[in-house]
């Protein structure tokens, strides 16, 4: 829907200014080890003509909120400022930036049409090296859509700067949550990745939960009980119509996910109080048992060339993670620490599979690589669990809830180095959190 | 109390199963079996112990209150576990020689976990116990087509603490009345 609402014609290079070396002095290595925050300057938007003047405040404001809410980048205040950028392309005084340790500049403007379509321009500078890092861009977009354009020049900035992809043109499905532990009202819910535009996508009749975006983010499979029993159901995210899928009277199916060609659904299908795990085709309805154990396979994710299965088993006597081929076949357990493992997602990039830890009463979130080793927890809390990847890889959201009768669930976000906890602003309680892909 | 207030109205069978819990956790902080023992009629008020008493009321042995709070309608299980132990087995006999007597009533077994474990695994683990009934049930006499197992994972918690007071409580299944559609 908010594609169609705004169309980006993204990424015209309209500047043609000389291009600075992408690997510039500019850059943050994104590395394990605690950094400094590079200090950078976002002075409002230029506002080319009345109607933009509000938008040009705002876009600049997201951008810079996307921007330290990674915690690599620390913004100065205005207030510092020693010059001002009155004209988009008026020269730069970069000895001006200089002096207030500016490392980075944003400069952009931003011009509203007759038919209320939005125009943004960006420059970004290596105050140091006085020169432009990259070229100047121009999105276009709505007004409605104002928020998205602010993400897209934050993606560039932080991908210019970082030499990772951008997270921020992201959206979350999850579920939002309302009322007293014994009496929980859940629904779907979908926002932006920082918490605006939320929108519900059902109503609270029923319990849902875990809702998952299919890989081009266009679809969203979750778990509902609304025919009294947990059932998968696949929705279009822009009409909100859903489908159940195919099951047989009296089993329960639950925890699905799409596969990366977004025709196959992995999930849990429970008959006789056995959970094993399949896949389905879609479209025909058509399921295979990949898993057969008396045991509970459960939470199944694929890797991103979708050529194996993650998944967790207490074949062992404790729940444990375990990598399949797509097909099935023998599994091979990848999780040896003390403790129980669950909830495993494959990182987008392929490298690291985060996952649910429960050691001495405590849960944790953590990552490990694909075959295991060097585990690392990246939170503690009472009860953490559900990751989700950034689409980038580089950070996990997740399920917060706190202890004792007036025990809520909220998100939150951690950098895969364990810095940059953060919770989510949402409106009441959330759980479940799914990050889709980057927008088109 | 704590206790729910409706459930989803177009939801008939959810709803009474919300509603049988909720009436069960006024008891939950008794040790259920002397529900058995003591019976419920001082609870009814009747004080008619072992005569017939109103239809439809706890002292009715005909009746899915007497089943609820006179034979217990539920089965606590310990951390992690699914098998039934000797006191429950007890519950359950109980039950499945009601079910054989009452013949015009269905159920539906719910599964429930504490809050100590994550989401998917909760649910499974749920199935689990309330298949242990269902399974326990059907070995006592019950025909299968009148048992129904559904899972419920951690979502549905009676007791509110983070302690083991409280979790020993949810750790459950339940079994859940009602009059059959078909008999």
């Amino acid at each position: 829907m908010m594609t169609r609402v705004l169309t980006l014609l993204a990424a015209l290079l309209v500047f043609a200014l000389p291009a600075a070396a992408q690997t510039g002095p500019l850059r943050i290595e994104i590395t394990e080890g605690v950094i400094e925050p590079l200090p950078f300057a976002n002075p409002d938007f230029v506002a080319e003509n009345a109607a933009a003047a509000d938008l040009a405040r705002q876009i600049a404001r997201v951008v810079s909120e996307d921007l330290t809410g990674t915690g690599l980048f620390r913004e100065i205040p205005a207030s510092a400022f020693i010059s001002q950028i009155t004209s988009f392309n008026s020269p730069v005084q970069f000895s001006d930036w200089r002096a207030i340790n500016a490392q980075a500049l944003i400069s952009g403007a931003v011009s509203v049409g007759g038919d209320g379509s939005v125009a943004v321009k960006f420059r970004l500078y290596d105050v140091f090296a006085g020169q432009e890092l990259g070229d100047g861009l121009q999105f276009n977009g709505t007004q409605a859509g104002w928020r998205r354009i602010a993400h897209k020049v934050a993606d560039a900035v932080y991908s210019r700067i970082t030499g990772e992809g951008g997270y921020f043109d992201s959206r979350v499905v999850y579920v939002a949550e309302t009322g007293p532990k014994d009496d929980r009202r859940k629904r779907l819910a979908i926002m932006d990745y920082d918490g605006a535009n939320v929108q519900y996508l059902t109503d609270s009749n029923a319990i849902v939960l875990a809702p998952r975006f299919s890989p081009t983010g266009d679809r969203i499979l979750f778990t509902s009980y609304e025919s009294g029993f947990p059932r998968i159901y696949v929705m279009d995210v822009a009409s909100v119509g859903r489908r159940a899928l195919p099951t047989l009277e009296g089993d329960m199916s639950f925890a699905p996910r799409f596969a990366p060609d977004g025709n196959t659904v992995v999930y849990s299908l429970t008959t006789g109080g056995n959970t094993d795990i399949y896949r389905m085709d879609i479209n025909s309805g058509a399921a295979t048992r990949l898993t057969s154990t008396p045991s509970i396979e459960t939470a199944p994710s694929f890797s991103p060339d979708g050529s194996r299965i993650v998944f967790e088993s207490d074949r062992s006597g404790t729940q444990q993670l375990y990598i399949m081929g797509a097909q099935g076949g023998e599994p091979q357990r990848i999780s040896f620490g003390q403790g129980r493992y669950g909830t495993p997602v494959w990182s987008p990039r392929g490298d690291l599979i985060a996952f649910t830890k429960q050691s001495k009463g405590r849960f944790h979130i953590g990552v490990m690589r694909t075959d295991g080793s060097e585990e690392r927890l990246l939170t503690a809390s009472f009860l953490d669990e559900g990751p989700t990847w950034s689409p980038n890889g580089r950070v996990i959201m997740f399920t917060r809830e706190t202890q004792g009768e007036t025990g809520a669930a909220s998100l939150y976000s951690v950098d895969i180095s364990g810095r940059n906890l953060r919770q989510i602003r949402t409106e009441g309680g959330a759980s479940d959190p799914a990050w889709s892909p980057l927008q088109r | 109390m704590t206790h729910n207030k409706n459930g989803a109205p177009t939801m008939a069978l959810f709803t009474r199963g919300i509603l049988l819990v909720s009436a069960l956790a006024l008891a939950a902080c008794t040790n259920p079996d002397r529900f058995d023992s003591a019976g419920a009629g001082g609870a009814g008020g009747a004080g008619g112990a072992g005569g017939i008493g109103a239809p439809g009321s706890a002292s009715d042995p005909r009746s899915p209150l007497y089943f609820q709070q006179t034979i217990g309608d539920r089965v606590l299980f310990q951390v992690d576990q699914s098998s039934i132990t000797p006191q429950y087995q007890t519950v359950l006999d109980g039950q499945a020689t009601w079910l054989m007597t009452n013949t015009d009533y269905v159920a539906i077994i719910e599964g429930h976990a504490d809050e100590q474990g994550t989401r998917e695994y909760n649910l499974a683990l749920g199935a689990r116990r309330a298949n242990a009934v269902q399974e326990y049930l059907i070995s006592r006499g019950v025909a299968p087509n009148r048992l129904r197992v559904i899972s419920y994972g951690k979502e549905r918690p009676i007791e509110l603490c983070s302690d083991e007071a409280c979790y020993s409580q949810n750790r459950r299944a339940v079994t859940v009345i009602s009059a059959g559609l078909s008999g």
